[in-house]
C-alpha cells in the first residue's frame, strides 16, 4: 500500500493557486483555525505544511521512509506508520481532524480505517478516486478491459488501490456505518472543484475524485 | 588496528584512568553531605561530584541548552581529545562547528554519568569515609539516578529548562527518563536508538559480559585496586561480546568479510587468524585502558533495571501524559540491539499521550552504533528538528545555518 499518492497521481501536474496546489487548498479549508490535524498518508508533508502556516497543529503518518524523513527534516512531526495496522494505536478523540487523502482506495479493510478515523478525530476528511469516472466507465463498457487514466495508470496487476469504490458506493458505505456527511466536493483530473452544485449521478459520473468532510452521525 | 594482541598481556591500567576517576580532566560540580543523591535503592549518596564538559555560551535568556546523555562507555568527552585515549570525541561527528549540534548555537553540556569511571562518582572513585576505592560498596544506581543527578547539576548551572536533551542507546534511556520526570524541563527530546526498557535479550547480554568480569580471578570480588590486580581479561571478554551486539551482520561482513589477517593460510592454531577476531580483541583490550570493570558492572546493570512503564503501573503513556515536549524518535534499520519496534512502542504511547512527535527510521547497515557514525540522513533530521523546535522556542536566528 503506499501512503504517498496524494492527487494527482503521476503524469499529471496538479493546478496551484499561491503556490498551493488547489485541492491542498480545499482540503486546508475545510479545517477549523486552531485544531488538532492527523494527516494519515502525508507524502512529503505538502499539506502539513500549508495547514502549520495556518496556525494549525498538524502530526502525520506516512508509510515511506523516505516520505517521513523528508517531513521530519522540514521540521514536521510526523511518524513511519500504515493506516491499516497503526490508526488502532491513537486513542480516541485524539485529533479534530484525521485526513485521509488518497489513500482509502489501497487500504486492506477501508471500513475499519474509516471507522478508526472517526473514532480518533472528531472530523474526517477523505478523498478517494472515483471509480464511477466517466472515463473509467467508458473503458471498461467500449474497451472491455480495467480502466487506467493519466492519475491511476497501474495495471490490474501491479496496482496498489485495491479497493477502488465510486462515490455512490462511498456515500452508501457512509450510511451504512453512520456517518455524516458535512461536505463533498468532486474534483476534477486537476484537482479543481468541479463547481457547480449538481446532483449525486452527476458527479458520480464527472467527478475524477471525491473529497468528503465527514463527522459521527447521531445514534442510529 | 594492530596485529595479534593476545588479551592476555594487559598490565594494570594506567595510572591516568584511575587518577580521572577521582580527579577528573573536565569541569566538576562537587555536592557536599547537605545535598545528598536520593538513590533508588534508599541510599542518600553524599557527598558526590559530577563530571562535565561544556562547549558554546549559554544565551542571556538561558534557554539555549543541550544535555548530551552519553551511552554505556561513553563520557562527558563528547567534542575534545580524551584525557585517557588521546583520542577525538566521542560524538564529534554530531557536535561541533557546522555540524547539527553547533557550539556557536547552543551551549551543549555533557556529563559523565553516576557510577562512571570519568570523574562522576562511582565504584572506580575513592569513598571518603573509608579512604579506599568504592568498589562493591557502591551502591547499585539506575537510570533514573543518573538523570536526578543531571537534573542537580542543571540546577548548579542555573538553567530551568533545556532546550534539548539527546543521546542515543542508554544516553537515549536517559533521554527518556528525564522527559518522563521532568517534562517541563525539557523543551524538546532526541531518543536515538532505544528504548523505554530493556529486553530481555539486553539483559541476557549484559548478564553475559558481567559473568566474564566477575569469573576473571584477578576481579577479586570486585575488590582490584586495592590488590593491586585487574580483571582485564573478563573485562574484554565481555567488551568483545558486546561489541559483537553494536554492529550487524551485513556491517561485519562487508567490513571484515572471512579475509586473514596478515596471513595467506590458516595457521591451525588458535591465534587470530581472521581479521574480524584481530579487530575484537583490539576493541577489548583498547577498553580496558580506559575503563573501569566495576563501572561496567553497575552501568549495565542500571539498563537492565529500565522499565518506564513498570514505573507508572505498567502503562506506558501515563508516563507521557500531558507532555509539552516535542519529539524526535530515531532509529536504524540494523541496529537488532534496540530494534525499530522498540522505538515504535514509544511512539505509540507518545501518541496516546497526544505528544508532537516525529519518528524517524534510518536505513543503514552499520547496526546499533550507527547514531556514532557519520549517517548523513540521520544528521540532516537531527539538524532540521532542532531548527524547528528552536524557531518555536524562540532562539535567536541563525541555529545550524549551516
Amino acid at each position: 500500500m503506499s501512503m504517498q499518492q496524494t492527487l494527482p497521481l503521476p503524469g499529471v501536474t496538479p493546478e496551484r493557486t499561491g503556490g498551493h496546489r488547489t485541492d491542498h487548498l480545499l482540503v486546508a479549508d475545510m479545517v477549523r483555525p486552531g485544531s488538532r490535524v492527523l494527516d494519515v498518508g502525508c507524502g512529503d508533508g505538502e499539506l502539513l505544511q500549508l495547514l502549520e502556516s495556518r496556525g494549525i497543529d498538524g502530526r502525520g503518518i506516512e508509510l515511506s521512509r523516505e516520505g517521513v524523513n523528508r517531513c521530519v527534516a522540514k521540521g514536521l512531526a510526523v511518524v513511519q506508520g500504515d493506516a491499516d495496522t497503526d490508526l488502532v494505536n491513537y486513542p480516541d478523540d485524539a485529533f479534530d481532524y484525521v485526513i485521509l487523502s488518497q489513500t482509502l482506495q489501497a487500504t486492506r479493510q477501508p471500513r475499519v480505517v474509516l471507522e478508526n478515523l472517526l473514532r480518533i478525530g472528531q472530523r474526517a476528511i477523505v478523498s478517494f478516486p472515483n471509480f464511477g469516472f466517466w472515463k473509467m466507465r467508458l473503458q471498461l463498457l467500449v474497451g472491455g478491459h480495467m480502466p487506467r487514466t493519466e492519475n491511476l495508470p497501474a495495471t490490474w496487476y501491479d496496482t496498489a488501490n485495491i479497493h477502488f469504490c465510486t462515490i455512490k458506493d462511498f456515500v452508501q458505505l457512509c450510511d451504512e456505518i453512520n456517518v455524516k456527511m458535512e461536505r463533498a466536493v468532486a474534483l476534477d483530473l486537476y484537482g479543481r472543484p468541479v463547481p457547480l452544485n449538481l446532483p449525486w449521478w452527476v458527479w458520480n459520473m464527472f467527478g475524477e475524485q471525491g473529497v468528503f468532510l465527514l463527522s459521527r452521525g447521531g445514534g442510529k | 588496528m594492530s596485529n595479534v594482541r593476545p588479551i592476555t598481556s594487559q598490565p594494570v591500567p594506567s595510572d591516568d584512568r584511575a587518577h580521572e576517576a577521582d580527579h577528573p580532566t573536565s569541569l566538576v560540580a562537587k555536592f557536599g553531605m547537605d545535598q545528598p543523591l536520593k538513590l533508588d535503592c534508599g541510599v542518600d549518596l553524599a557527598p558526590f561530584q559530577i563530571a562535565y564538559q561544556t562547549y558554546g555560551t549559554l544565551n542571556a535568556e538561558r534557554s539555549n541548552a543541550i544535555l548530551i546523555c552519553h551511552a554505556l562507555t561513553g563520557d562527558q568527552h563528547v567534542n575534545n581529545i580524551h584525557p585517557v585515549t588521546g583520542k577525538p570525541g566521542w560524538w564529534d561527528t554530531m557536535v561541533g562547528a557546522g555540524k547539527p549540534l553547533d557550539p556557536d548555537n547552543y551551549f551543549i553540556i555533557c556529563s559523565n554519568v553516576i557510577g562512571g569511571c570519568m570523574g562522576s562518582t562511582g565504584p572506580a572513585s575513592h569513598n571518603p569515609a573509608t579512604g579506599k576505592v568504592w568498589g562493591l560498596d557502591f551502591p547499585v544506581i539506575t537510570i533514573p539516578d543518573m538523570v536526578r543527578a543531571q537534573a542537580m547539576l542543571i540546577d548548579r548551572l542555573g538553567i530551568d529548562t533545556l532546550f534539548c536533551v539527546a543521546g542515543g542507546s542508554m544516553g537515549g534511556m536517559q533521554v527518556l527518563q528525564w522527559t518522563a520526570a521532568y517534562p517541563e524541563r525539557v523543551f524538546c527530546a532526541l531518543p536515538i536508538a532505544c528504548a523505554t526498557r530493556h529486553s530481555a535479550q539486553n539483559i541476557a547480554f549484559h548478564e553475559l559480559g558481567r559473568q566474564a568480569v566477575m569469573a576473571d580471578p584477578d576481579w577479586r570480588g570486585g575488590r582490584y585496586v586495592d590488590e593491586h590486580t585487574h580483571p582485564h581479561r573478563g573485562l574484554a571478554v565481555a567488551r568483545m561480546a558486546a561489541h559483537i551486539t553494536y554492529l550487524s551482520d551485513a556491517a561485519l561482513h562487508r567490513k571484515f568479510g572471512r579475509r586473514m589477517q596478515d596471513r595467506e593460510l590458516p595457521t591451525f592454531s588458535f591465534d587470530a587468524d581472521f581479521q574480524v577476531e584481530s579487530y575484537l580483541r583490539y576493541q577489548g583490550s583498547s577498553f580496558v585502558e580506559r575503563f573501569d570493570a566495576n563501572s561496567y558492572l553497575y552501568l549495565t546493570r542500571a539498563m537492565d533495571y529500565f522499565d518506564i512503564a513498570a514505573d507508572h503501573n505498567g502503562a506506558l503513556a501515563k508516563a507521557f501524559t500531558g507532555i509539552k515536549t516535542r519529539f524526535c524518535v530515531v532509529s536504524f534499520t540494523s541496529d537488532w540491539l534496540f530494534p525499530t519496534s522498540e522505538s515504535r512502542a514509544l511512539v505509540h504511547a507518545l501518541n496516546a499521550s497526544s505528544a508532537r512527535v516525529s519518528f524517524a527510521e534510518i536505513e543503514t547497515d552499520r547496526g546499533h552504533d550507527a547514531f556514532l557514525l557519520d549517517v548523513p540522513e540521520f544528521f540532516e533530521i537531527s539538524r532540521a528538528f532542532l531548527q524547528a523546535a528552536g524557531k518555536a522556542r524562540g532562539l535567536a536566528s541563525g541555529e545550524g545555518q549551516s
